[in-house]
Parts: C-alpha cells; sequence; structure tokens
C-alpha cells in the first residue's frame, strides 16, 4: 500500500528541531520533496546551516517518528543541490520563533546585506528600534540584539 | 581532469579543518565572551565546511571517508596554507588571519558559484550566505582597533605586518593551476589574489592601516605541496588523538 502524502506530512510536523523546539522541519522549510511508492517512502531533507550538527539527530528523527506513524521502508535523503535560506521558515514558523523569544529573520529574496544582517525585530515587544550586540550567538543560526525600547537583550534567527 | 579538481578539494578542505581547529582553541580564551562565541562559531562553520568538500572527496573520486581523510593522513598529504597553521598567538594575531584568510575564502567561494565542477558551485552557493557573516566580524574588528587606541592601531599594524608573507602563501600556485583554468572549473590562484588585495585593501584604509608593499614579500610557499610548518604536526596529533585511540569506534 502506498502512504498518503497526507498522513506523512502530519507526521513531519512533529519532528521538531532540536535547539528550537517548537519548530517543526515542514515551518523551518527542511522538506523538499516527498516520494511515496510501494516499495516506501523517500523524504529529500534541505539542511540549513551546513556546520549545523542538528542534521543527523533531525534525519534519524524523521526516520523514527514516520516508522512509528506506521510508515515503513523510510529512506532520508539530503538534498545537495539547492541551498537552504532563511527565506524558507514559513509564516507560521515565523509566528513560533516569535512565541519562543527568538526575533525572526527578515526576508532576503536571494541575497543577504548589511542592513538585513543588522535590522531585527524585538520578539518581546514588537519594537524595531534594536542594535546587533554580535553577529554570532549561542548557535550557528542566531545572532545577538538589544532593544533599545524595552531594554532587553534578545536572539534572533540569523538571515541567511 | 579528476586529479586537478581533487587537489583543489583538497587545498580547500584541509586550510578549513586546520583553521578551523585553531579558531576553536579560542573556546573559553577570548577576551570578551562575545569574541569567544564569534571564533568557536566560526570555528564550527570552517569543519562543517572542510567536511563538505571532504563529503566530495568520497562520494565523486572514491577517496577515502571524511573522517579517515581528515585524521589518518600523513602530514606531507596536507595540502593546506601554511598561515593556518600558525599557533594562535595574541588575539590581535589571530583577528588579522581570519581577516586575510576568510576574505581570501569568501572570495573562493564567489568564484567557484560558477564553476563547471556541479557539486563545487553548489557548495559555494550553500556557503555564501555563511561566510558573509565571517567577513562582516572580521572587518568590524579590524576598523575598530586599526581606529581604536594607539596601542591598538600599532598592535594590529605589528600583526598585519607579520601575518602578510604567510597570507601570500594562501595563492600558491599548484601544478594543475591552467587545467582548471581552461575546464572552468576555478579561475586560478593569481585571479583570486587580485580580488583579494583589493577588497583587504579597502578594508585596511578604513582602519587607517598601511598595506605593506608586497612586491618586496617573499611569500611563504610550500604547504600546498606538503611542505609544512614545524606546528603542524603537533596540531594533527592533538587533533586526531581522540580518533585514532579507537579507529574502528562509533560515534
Amino acid at each position: 500500500m502506498v502512504a498518503k502524502q497526507e498522513h506523512i506530512f502530519q507526521a513531519l510536523s512533529h519532528v521538531m528541531d532540536p535547539e528550537i523546539p517548537t519548530l517543526s522541519v515542514i515551518d523551518l522549510g527542511m522538506i523538499t520533496d516527498v516520494i511515496t511508492s510501494n516499495d516506501g517512502v523517500t523524504v529529500k531533507l534541505l539542511p540549513t546551516f551546513v556546520a549545523c550538527p542538528a542534521t543527523s539527530v533531525i534525519k534519524s528523527n524523521i526516520k523514527e517518528t514516520l516508522e512509528k506513524a506506521g510508515i515503513r521502508n523510510v529512506e532520508v535523503l539530503l538534498e545537495d543541490s539547492i541551498a537552504w535560506s532563511s527565506d524558507r521558515v514559513t509564516e507560521h514558523g515565523r509566528k513560533l520563533l516569535t512565541d519562543f523569544g527568538l526575533g525572526a529573520p527578515v526576508q532576503i529574496d536571494g541575497v543577504l546585506d548589511n542592513v538585513q544582517v543588522e535590522a531585527a525585530t524585538c520578539p518581546h515587544c514588537g519594537s524595531a528600534n534594536t542594535t546587533l550586540k554580535s553577529f554570532f550567538g549561542s548557535t550557528l543560526c542566531r545572532s545577538i540584539h538589544f532593544c533599545n525600547d524595552c531594554h532587553q537583550g534578545f536572539e534572533r534567527f540569523k538571515p541567511l | 581532469m579528476s586529479e586537478a579538481i581533487k587537489e583543489l578539494l583538497y587545498k580547500i578542505a584541509d586550510s578549513e579543518l586546520v583553521i578551523g581547529h585553531r579558531g576553536s582553541e579560542w573556546t573559553g580564551l577570548g577576551p570578551i565572551l562575545e569574541e569567544d562565541i564569534a571564533f568557536s562559531s566560526i570555528a564550527q562553520d570552517q569543519l562543517g565546511h572542510a567536511l563538505a568538500n571532504y563529503t566530495i572527496l568520497n562520494t565523486e573520486f572514491g577517496e577515502a571517508t571524511p573522517d579517515a581523510l581528515a585524521y589518518t593522513r600523513k602530514e606531507t598529504d596536507y595540502k593546506c596554507c601554511q598561515f593556518v597553521e600558525l599557533p594562535i598567538g595574541e588575539y590581535d594575531f589571530s583577528l588579522m588571519r581570519h581577516f586575510l584568510f576568510d576574505h581570501s575564502e569568501s572570495l573562493r567561494y564567489e568564484m567557484l558559484m560558477s564553476s563547471s565542477f556541479g557539486p563545487l558551485a553548489a557548495l559555494a552557493k550553500k556557503i555564501k550566505g555563511e561566510l558573509k557573516y565571517h567577513i562582516l566580524h572580521a572587518d568590524l574588528w579590524i576598523q575598530k582597533l586599526g581606529n581604536g587606541t594607539e596601542e591598538s592601531h600599532a598592535r594590529m599594524q605589528t600583526a598585519l605586518n607579520e601575518a602578510m608573507p604567510y597570507a601570500l602563501g594562501i595563492f600558491e600556485p599548484g601544478k594543475y593551476e591552467e587545467e582548471l583554468i581552461s575546464s572552468g572549473v576555478f579561475a586560478g590562484e593569481k585571479k583570486l589574489q587580485e580580488l583579494w588585495l583589493e577588497r583587504i585593501t579597502n578594508v585596511l584604509d578604513k582602519a587607517h592601516l598601511s598595506m605593506p608593499d608586497i612586491s618586496k614579500i617573499e611569500p611563504k610557499f610550500g604547504g600546498r605541496n606538503g611542505f609544512h610548518t614545524e606546528y603542524l604536526q603537533p596540531m594533527l596529533d592533538e587533533l586526531s588523538e581522540v580518533y585514532n585511540f579507537e579507529p574502528t569506534a562509533t560515534w
């Protein structure tokens, strides 16, 4: 029996990023294709940052989660023909990031410029009057900022 | 052709592995917390980029696994430039090396985005955005310290003067240079150096640091052909210590 796409995507929405546990691989725009056949299911996974240590964990979590959902013969392949961009994070994902306390990345439309690197919206009060404190944060995908209105520091998911 | 591409991949991967390890030596020791995190994050990126290049060597050319390539080769098999092997020294030297090396790396990948060798072109496009953060970080601090106090300016100038002969060694031509250029794989080290000089001079001017007269400097060549400084072997011993304790272990 061929597994249903809807069923697979439903299961994938429960595979979370280990570093931002409220965001799923779907929210992050990491799934580029799901191929179903009589033999099983192939999921194509697009890694975010090249050195992200979570990639291998996510890969095995996908397999485990889908198998628990009753989907058999799951294969997860890494997509290397295209590059991931933070523009792939869904609207829902951006809202989850803010709820989690992380600033959401701005849209870069292909080319990352200096203004986009610095411009962050405070996840606590929504102010855009913020200052970049450090290009690097507690994980590869975060930078550190300070809100000049509510006077709190915050981390932001980097635009890439 | 495959020998030429392999050599290019080794040059990139080995330099990223070694500079990444050196960068990681700042973990816990950075002059301020943000810089500790910056050097550690950049190091993590570089090890990831080394892994990506070793992976291409493994999957496209049948070379050994990435771990075996990183941990088990002889010193003379490494194709890194000597610049990345030097100890981290004081923060001024490490920062200057980060600035000089990462600009070369960023430009190299920019050039490779149009490479006729597909896997490298795809990787270059992936890495482009990450390197942007490295460059912004390097440029910011070179300018802050170049335009800071008399002492910070003097220390950055000294670091620049000491680093330059080694930095020029990044662009040591290999024996496949012509082949790489004519086949459209890579536009060559000479072209890269030209672009690099233009980029770094622009930032150094803003930092009020004087570019040494490079026509009078003899570049420190050798690394790309397996001739290394006394610092590489002890670093490789340390880097591979855990792996070699039990090479067949599964992590």
